[in-house]
Parts: C-alpha cells; sequence; structure tokens
C-alpha cells in the first residue's frame, strides 16, 4: 500500500534522502539557559525538529493534594505550537500530548533524585516550535540540560534518540519521510553512564535481531549527544578567561 | 516598609529606571525573521528579556456571513507556561485573550491585510490568517512585542499552493506569492506610575504601575487602535502627550522592519 506523498524510495544508492549514512545523526545544536525567567532552561534543534524546555521549581505544590510526603512531584508537559506543524495545529493539549508528557516524567524520573525535594513540584514545560520527526526524543535530550540547569540534583543526564527501519534497513535518527513512511519507529532514552533505558517506544514491524542492533545503535548516538549536552552546560557555566 | 512600589516611583520620578534606560526608551530589540520553517511565515522578537515567538498559518476555509467575500483574520496568544512562574497550564485566560485582542484590532484596524483580496470563491473559500503568540520570556510589554512579532511575521508569509480543481491546501508546497498587505501598524505601550508616564514597562514596573496605555499608529501617524489597561486613571492632556509620543516611537519602531 502507498500512501499520499511517499517517495518511492527511502534509501538511493546507500544514502537516506537527506544524504546521510545510516547511522548518522542530523546536526543537533544545545543551549543551555534560554528562559531567564525560569530556574533552567535548553534549547535544541535536531535537522529541522526545535524545542525550548523551561524548568520550574522546586515550589509549591499546585493543587496541594498532589505533594506527596517523600519526594518530588515531578510535572512533564510537552505542548506543540500551532504553527509547528505543515497542517495548523489546535492549541492545547492532546492525547498525542498527554502521552508524550507522561513518559517523558517517566523518562526523566529516574535520573533525578527526586527524594530530596519532598512536599515540592518540579516542572518541566516542553514547547516544541517546528515539528521535522523525533520530537519526544529531542524534548527528553533537551529537559535533561534544561534540569541539569536548573541545579537540580541527578544521578546522570538523560540521552535520547530514535532509530528505525526504512526500505528494510535500519537507520538512525529518522527524519520526516523516513518517519511518516518507514516500517519501524524505536525511541529510546537512557541514562548515559550506566546505559540504563529509561524510556522505550516501538511501533512498526521488527524482529528480536533488528531490535538489538537497533538498541545499539540508539545506545552509541546516545554517547554521542550526550557529548553535546555536557558541551552545552560548560558553555553556559564555564569561567572564560 | 519600603515597598518595590516606592523604589520604582521614587526612581522614576527622578526620570530614572532600574535598568538604566530613560522614562521614553525602548530596551533593546532584536528581530529574527522567519525562523520556524513549518509556519508560513514567522518572527522571533526581543525586547530587552522579553521574548516572543509568532507564526502565521494560512489554510483555505468558509468565510464569514456577514463578510462572504473577505479572508478572515484569526489572532490567539497562548500565554505557555514555560515563558513566566505566573503563566498557569490550561485554557487561555484574561491576560492572554486581551493580548490577542489588541494584537487583532492593531491588525485589522490598521487595513494592514487587504482581506478582501483573500476571497477564494464568494460565499464559499476564502484565505484564513492564523496569527498564534507565544510567549518564549515575559519580562514585561508582551502586547508591543506581540504586535512587532506579528506585523513581522505577517511581512514574510509565503502562500501556500492552493489546487484550484481539488479545492485543497497543499500545506507542504509553499509559493513565492505573498500576503497583500497595505499598511505597517506598530503599537506603544506607556505606563503611569505617580504621574510619570513612561515606555515599554519590565514587569516590576508593570506592577507598580496604575494604569497602561497602548496606541497603535500607521506609519501615515494615524491612530488605529487604544487601549487603556488597569484601575488607574489618565487625565485627556496625558492621552495627547501620549499619542504624541506614539506617533514618534511607531516611527522608531517602523525603522527596525524592513
Amino acid at each position: 500500500m502507498t500512501k499520499v506523498g511517499q517517495p518511492p524510495k527511502l534509501i538511493v544508492r546507500g544514502k537516506r534522502l537527506d544524504g546521510r549514512a545510516p547511522d548518522q545523526l542530523r546536526p543537533i545544536k544545545i543551549k543551555a539557559g534560554v528562559v531567564p525567567n525560569a530556574a533552567g532552561s535548553a534549547e535544541l534543534s535536531i535537522g529541522d525538529t526545535h524545542v525550548i524546555v523551561a524548568v520550574y521549581g522546586p515550589r509549591e505544590v499546585v493543587p496541594r493534594h498532589l505533594a506527596r510526603p517523600d519526594r518530588v512531584y515531578l510535572e512533564c508537559i510537552y505542548d506543540m505550537t500551532t504553527f509547528s506543524t505543515s497542517d495548523r495545529n489546535r492549541p492545547g493539549p492532546s492525547r498525542r500530548s498527554r502521552e508524550i508528557s507522561k513518559v517523558t516524567a517517566e523518562a526523566l524520573g529516574p535520573a533525578i533524585f527526586l527524594e530530596h525535594y519532598p512536599k515540592t513540584e518540579l516542572d518541566v514545560y516542553i514547547e516544541v516550535i517546528n515539528a521535522s520527526a523525533g520530537t519526544r526524543t529531542a524534548a527528553i535530550t533537551a529537559s535533561a540540560v534544561a534540569l541539569a540547569d536548573a541545579g537540580i540534583e541527578m544521578r546522570d543526564l538523560v540521552c535520547s534518540i530514535a532509530a528505525g527501519k526504512i526500505d528494510g534497513q535500519l537507520v538512525l535518527d529518522l527524519f520526516e519521510p523516513e518517519d511518516n513512511f518507514g516500517q519501524a519507529d524505536l525511541p529510546i532514552s537512557i541514562m548515559p553512564r550506566t546505559g540504563e533505558i529509561t524510556l522505550l517506544q516501538m511501533d512498526g514491524d521488527l524482529t528480536k535481531e533488528e531490535l538489538k542492533k537497533l538498541l545499539a545503535m540508539n545506545q552509541k548516538a546516545c554517547q554521542e549527544i550526550y557529548k553535546k549536552q555536557k558541551a552545552a552546560l560548560k558553555e553556559k557555566y564555564e569561567v572564560k578567561k | 516598609m519600603r515597598t518595590l512600589k516606592d523604589y520604582i516611583t521614587s526612581l522614576l520620578t527622578e526620570g530614572c529606571r532600574e535598568d538604566g534606560r530613560s522614562l521614553l526608551e525602548y530596551r533593546p530589540i532584536t528581530i529574527e525573521v522567519n525562523p520556524i520553517p513549518k509556519a508560513n511565515g514567522s518572527a522571533r522578537v526581543k525586547i530587552g528579556a522579553t521574548e516572543v515567538l509568532v507564526g502565521v498559518k494560512l489554510d483555505v476555509g468558509e468565510p464569514f456571513p456577514d463578510t462572504p467575500d473577505s479572508g478572515v483574520l484569526i489572532v490567539n496568544a497562548e500565554l505557555i507556561p514555560l515563558a513566566s512562574p505566573e503563566f498557569e497550564p490550561g485554557p487561555p485566560k484574561e491576560e492572554a485573550i486581551e493580548l490577542a485582542r489588541i494584537v487583532d484590532r492593531t491588525i485589522r484596524e490598521s487595513g494592514m491585510i487587504d482581506l478582501e483580496k483573500l476571497c477564494i470563491k464568494k460565499k464559499e473559500k476564502v484565505w484564513m490568517v492564523f496569527v498564534d503568540i507565544y510567549p518564549l520570556n515575559d519580562e514585561g510589554n508582551l502586547f508591543d512585542a506581540g504586535v512587532l512579532g506579528a506585523i513581522v511575521a505577517l511581512r514574510n508569509a509565503k502562500m501556500p499552493k492552493y489546487d484550484k480543481k481539488e479545492e485543497v491546501v497543499l500545506h507542504k508546497e509553499l509559493t513565492t506569492e505573498k500576503l497583500p498587505l497595505q499598511a505597517t501598524p506598530i503599537l506603544n505601550t506607556f505606563c503611569k506610575l505617580n504621574g510619570v508616564l513612561f515606555v515599554d514597562a519590565t514587569t516590576r514596573e508593570r506592577k507598580a504601575s496604575e494604569c497602561r496605555l497602548s496606541i497603535a499608529t500607521k506609519a501615515n501617524g494615524h491612530i488605529c487602535a487604544m487601549q487603556k489597561g488597569e484601575f488607574g486613571s489618565f487625565t485627556a492632556d496625558e492621552i495627547l502627550r501620549l499619542v504624541d509620543l506614539a506617533i514618534e516611537k511607531g516611527k522608531e519602531l517602523r525603522q527596525l522592519i524592513k
């Protein structure tokens, strides 16, 4: 079955439609500290996907009954601007954005010493300003930088990327046509020091062998992303002579 | 006890501000044009630490029954909690609605967009112009920043392709055609505290102020929209003085738009 707008091939002479090799990331830019009002913030672009994240707190919990006696209440909100997609995106939460908000909190939570901030709330606000595949992974990677920028006590950063299958071949970091017309998509996030996986979603069709290869591909790419995250934090905090 | 209001008042009375500006001086303004590839037009505007992102989306829809041969302009503002500890998630509140309506009136009343040229088929199909404003950091004066962003985004918007046979918009195919524009309104917002009038208030200055007046002017010096806000009051003389100032400041800001 061919869908509307589907290109005949996603890989031509070993190269992807945007010219990348199968295991090559799109260009990534990360900047820490872009929202002065927030405790911490980060801006990240990977190819045409562009997100901004701001962290507020730890602060008073509203409404109060959500407060936990033993740990912080971590709230992540993933939102897309109306003009971030080809067709105008209706403002406000959708089923998709609510699910992403939830898995994002669960991807970041393991890296945070949640128990160090009892009875408080920590808010991670994510705004996708241009969407071109891989927005949730971009959001998680940027959120980790924003949390570190806010001085939140963490076990590790969290790095996130997706890999998938297109035209039967395994590739890293799907871009838009690959995301729309590929055969499988596997976004994950890891804590880079230990390699522990904190987000894992998958849709499409994969064999166990393929899954193993994709996980390895993702793990390797996350180490590359980890370097960029650290560089962004150093760029903001390093004392310049 | 000396409050924030006392402090700001004493500074303003001496003609000074916390950040060293004069009373009628804007903070540094920077404008980034079309940063969002998926939008038809966009702008990222900074006024000091205040930052807004404005995107324009074009679509085809039905005209309103009372204007069957006119395009539709819809302005919306989302005060996302990312931009300020005072913004909460959820449906738009008063503040967001006022921001959207002030930007809407500034654009609409100036006649900036020639809406009649956006008619495709009378009573059936017209272009809809969506202007969406997202503050990224609120450090005061979102109104002026919002209008500036909207103006720049509209001026740089490109129409998507419209397939007349199938009557569908091909959102992924942009043409080089621009929106039919005919004016460049600018909004200037002034605040008043203890009889002192000043422009481009920061959040702290706004909170200390008694009231504000926003004035939209066109290049020919005509006024196209005004709005007073907050609980204080202005004298007629003050309003006339602010109109003169708005015309002057409008010229200044218009020069930033190419």
